[in-house]
């Protein structure tokens, strides 16, 4: 039996209107990848907020070692042995790499260079890291960065190292990368805690699992004994079946004749979008796919009018419109859910209720505000529509989880009825519960008669939802897939291969 | 921060020591043309110096604001604590049993409180600095009026003898119209500033003080998780200002031999503009000391090169000065832009619509 790092007892921590934690448990042993596991709002990151001394318990024990210990900030944390390392890179890109690995420890008054280059560069090395210790941090791709906060933690002789969603933001090869430096951790003995939406990064990586739901301690398993479906499962409390629902609500979606909601013929954009043709008809749910900065998300951009358009003639409804700014797309009744939902999305100080009104506000006339009731109204409404976990409708949209956040966004455009509606991403980072919501809702919307782009970076839900898939590389279209197309396989081999042999 | 990568290993230079050199290329083409442009006074190596002379106490004051502004603070008091210390100094002065170490204390005890206070309203109160360093702007001119509504002229024997200390530069000078060759010469200002400007570059290297003040510029949520108690290292970055004002107070009396409460008007506003010459960004965390030094020359530079013109209006020095901070903060905000990756503040139409590919 390896020794027990880190053991957190009991665990109780409650926000306004939120029990955020009820009597949670977790352990780390040294030497294990450990997942915490569990949907959106389930209490990860406010377990990892108490472990690390940003929020304090209500009650409970921490254990560090054996001993009881008390954290009361994070400076206190490090001084513990428990680093954390965040999904947003949390160090100074204005300073080198070196002085991030070191600044703000030990006890020292002055610098000594050479010394503390020399240092980095064998931690660096030893740790299999690319980057210079006298680089400016800024110069750093986003998976070093990340890198090179994992080798500060090391040198602190970190005992447990909290690891929070830190490949979201990776591409694969950077994410194969710190596999092997957590791996290489894990062989010396640190114990590495590992939060994640990533179902095949747990199966990859880690050693145990353990699962909260709600705020409360579900369970703590070995990967061996849990395969994915009752992962899942558990993660979800219940059995899940709606994977499957999912598949044949798809194939009830038939090849629709109706009308054109939208058309544009040679449309280019501003953001370096080759020209193309797109048209989408009622009730039909297309997708953009392709490749990292292949021009997915800078086409439907376009088309909302978030990017100039450099050419092209657009008809919506039929008859001919110009899209210059996002307003006019709203006019022409679009809706766009942009990727970004911290930059483009949510404004995070305004309560729920105002950002879920926001859009139809801005249509109605900033001069014709809605009565306090109507407001009310339709927020309670979408908040139960979509199953919004919120206090109230008063709490301003940052203090909730990321998945309510988006569905706060979808509330906003689906409050403006649109005949096309553009989803970016809306199910980056949040839980598998709320991605199938999503989905469904997707489809049901189309049903009604909606027009919808879904863009996804997993190609599996974009073959559950869509009907047609345009597939992009370097911000070409070069390829459009239907029906039996849509497969895994003819995707990638559309996205690799040249034009021609897309259209074949 | 000032060693120069050029090339070593490939390493591109940081972003303070890219603006760093961005400032000093600028000054030097702008000086090189005038001296052939304009000649006369330009080849004078005393005209050189007297940029220093002039302004020993703005650069001390414009070493207090880079302090701050490298933690993304502003200090606007400094003008007004200067125009104070001028009139407290002045006043001791001439009064009974008036001293030039006695005055100096009270210098910057003045400049001190002045820093206390706003460094602990900004750093424990969360107080937007520009705010409250604002009310220490009035409320420093205001009681500069209060102690002595005239011009002061101080005629103390110590102070006297101390303002006449200047130092001939051996070797360097020009040729007076009889023929005489005149050495050249520094105020004793000078030398204080320059002091200060060595410590505060020592500081900002290598000390353990001066990174965190980068790092809390660069980002400050993340210097507190790097372990940086970034309350205290505001705190002292404003009580820092605040005592190079009070300082930079004295040689400012040293310099005029005269304490008024119209004194160091705009002061801070040159300071915060030669500051940002010298490449020390509003946004924090990027700036080289040596790049404020320059900044401050160039700035009287410019006004010399317009007398030098012929368009002496007063009006022309504010046009300048103006055209050049706008001429340095666009460039440095394209060139930062240019960077990879850069943390950069860019103008909105420089912004592309999408950073991230999708």
């Amino acid at each position: 039996m390896k020794e027990t790092v880190l053991e957190m007892r009991n665990i109780s921590k409650e926000f306004p209107g939120v029990k955020a934690l009820q009597n949670v448990s977790f352990t780390l042993r040294e030497g294990e990848i450990h997942a915490l596991m569990g949907e959106n709002g389930a209490g990860k990151s406010t377990l990892i907020k108490v472990l690390t001394g940003v929020y304090s318990m209500d009650s409970g024990q921490i254990c560090l070692s054996g001993k009881p210990i008390k954290i009361k900030s994070p400076q206190d944390a490090q001084a513990f042995g428990i680093s954390t390392v965040y999904q947003e890179v949390t160090l100074c890109p204005n300073l080198t790499v070196a002085e991030n690995m070191f600044i703000g420890r030990g006890k020292y008054s002055f610098v000594k260079w050479a010394e503390m280059n020399r240092k980095a560069k064998m931690l660096l090395d030893n740790l299999g890291i690319p980057a210079k210790p006298a680089q400016q941090l800024a110069s750093c791709s986003l998976g070093v960065q990340q890198m090179v906060a994992i080798a500060r933690a090391v040198d602190m002789d970190c005992k447990a190292l909290i690891l929070d969603e830190p490949t979201s933001s990776l591409d694969e090869q950077e994410v194969v990368k710190l596999f092997s430096l957590m791996r290489d951790l894990r062989s010396r003995g640190v114990g590495i805690v590992f939060v994640t939406h990533f179902l095949e990064q747990v199966y990859e990586v880690c050693d145990k699992i353990t699962v909260l739901r709600s705020g409360e301690f579900v369970g703590e398993y070995s990967v061996e004994e849990l395969p994915r479906l009752d992962l899942i499962a558990k993660m979800m409390g219940k059995e899940l079946s709606s994977l499957s629902e999912i598949s044949e609500a798809a194939s009830m979606v038939h090849e629709s004749e109706s009308d054109f909601v939208y058309e544009a013929k040679n449309l280019s954009g501003s953001n370096g979008t080759k020209p193309f043709d797109f048209s989408i008809r009622r009730g039909e749910v297309n997708g953009f796919t392709g490749l990292l900065g292949s021009g997915r998300s800078e086409s439907v951009r376009t088309i909302f009018g978030a990017d100039k358009a450099l050419s092209g003639d657009i008809r919506v409804g039929g008859k001919p419109a110009r899209i210059a700014k996002p307003f006019d797309a709203m006019k022409a009744r679009i809706g766009y859910l942009p990727e970004d939902r911290k930059r483009d999305g949510i404004i995070a100080d305004l309560s729920v209720r105002d950002n879920i009104i926001m859009a139809l506000q801005v249509m109605r006339g900033a001069f014709r505000p809605f009565s306090k009731q109507e407001a009310e109204d339709f927020a309670t409404e979408y908040i139960e529509l979509l199953g919004i976990k919120t206090a109230s409708a008063d709490a301003p949209v940052g203090s909730l989880s990321g998945g309510n956040q988006q569905k706060v966004i979808l509330a906003r455009w689906l409050l403006t009825h649109p005949d096309y509606l553009i989803l970016d991403e809306p199910t980056r980072g949040i839980d598998i519960g709320t991605k199938v919501e999503i989905q469904k809702l997707v489809l049901r919307l189309a049903s009604e008669g909606m027009a919808i782009t879904f863009i996804s970076s997993e190609i599996e839900e974009m073959l559950r939802v869509c009907s047609r898939m345009i597939v992009m590389r370097d911000r070409n279209v070069v390829g459009e897939l239907t029906g039996s197309e849509l497969t895994q396989d003819k995707i990638m081999r559309t996205i690799a291969g040249g034009a021609a042999n897309a259209q074949a | 921060m000032p060693k120069l990568r050029f090339g070593k290993g490939g390493q591109p230079l940081t972003d303070s020591n890219l603006l760093l050199v961005i400032t000093v290329s600028i000054f030097a083409a702008m000086y090189i043309i005038s001296m052939i442009a304009f000649g006369g006074g330009f080849l004078n190596p005393q005209q050189f110096l007297n940029l220093f002379n002039e302004n020993a106490s703005l650069i001390v004051l414009a070493c207090g604001l880079s302090i701050v502004m490298v933690t993304a603070g502003i200090d606007i008091s400094v003008g007004g604590v200067t125009a104070l210390v001028t009139v407290c100094c002045a006043v001791h002065l001439q009064g009974q049993g008036g001293n030039v170490p006695a005055s100096l204390i009270l210098a910057l005890a003045i400049g001190v409180a002045f820093g206390l206070i706003q460094g602990l309203l900004v750093a424990y109160l969360d107080v937007q600095p520009f705010i409250i360093t604002l009310a220490g702007m009035f409320l420093a001119r205001g009681a500069a009026t209060m102690v002595e509504v005239n011009p002061i002229t101080v005629t103390h024997a110590g102070f006297a003898a101390l303002r006449k200390i200047e130092i001939r530069i051996p070797g360097i000078g020009y040729y007076a119209k009889n023929g005489n060759f005149i050495n050249s010469k520094i105020e004793l200002g000078v030398i204080i500033a320059l002091i200060v400007l060595i410590a505060v570059f020592a500081m900002f290297k290598w000390t353990r003080f001066g990174r965190n003040l980068y790092a809390i510029g660069g980002n400050s949520q993340s210097a507190l998780m790097l372990g940086i108690n970034i309350k205290r290292t505001k705190f002292f970055a404003y009580l820092l200002c605040g005592g190079l004002a009070g300082l930079g107070g004295f040689i400012y009396l040293l310099h005029t031999g005269s304490g008024a409460v119209t004194q160091a008007t705009g002061t801070e506003m040159k300071a915060i503009a030669a500051s940002i010459i010298g490449g020390f960004l509003l946004s924090g965390g990027v700036g080289n000391i040596l790049g404020t030094l320059f900044g401050v020359i160039s700035l009287v530079t410019i006004n010399n090169i317009v007398v030098s013109m012929g368009l002496k209006g007063p009006w022309w020095q504010g046009i300048t000065t103006g055209a050049m901070l706008c001429f340095f903060i666009v460039l440095q905000s394209i060139i930062m832009s240019r960077r990879n990756g850069g943390k950069a503040v860019r103008p909105i139409w420089m912004r592309k619509s999408r950073e991230i590919g999708s």
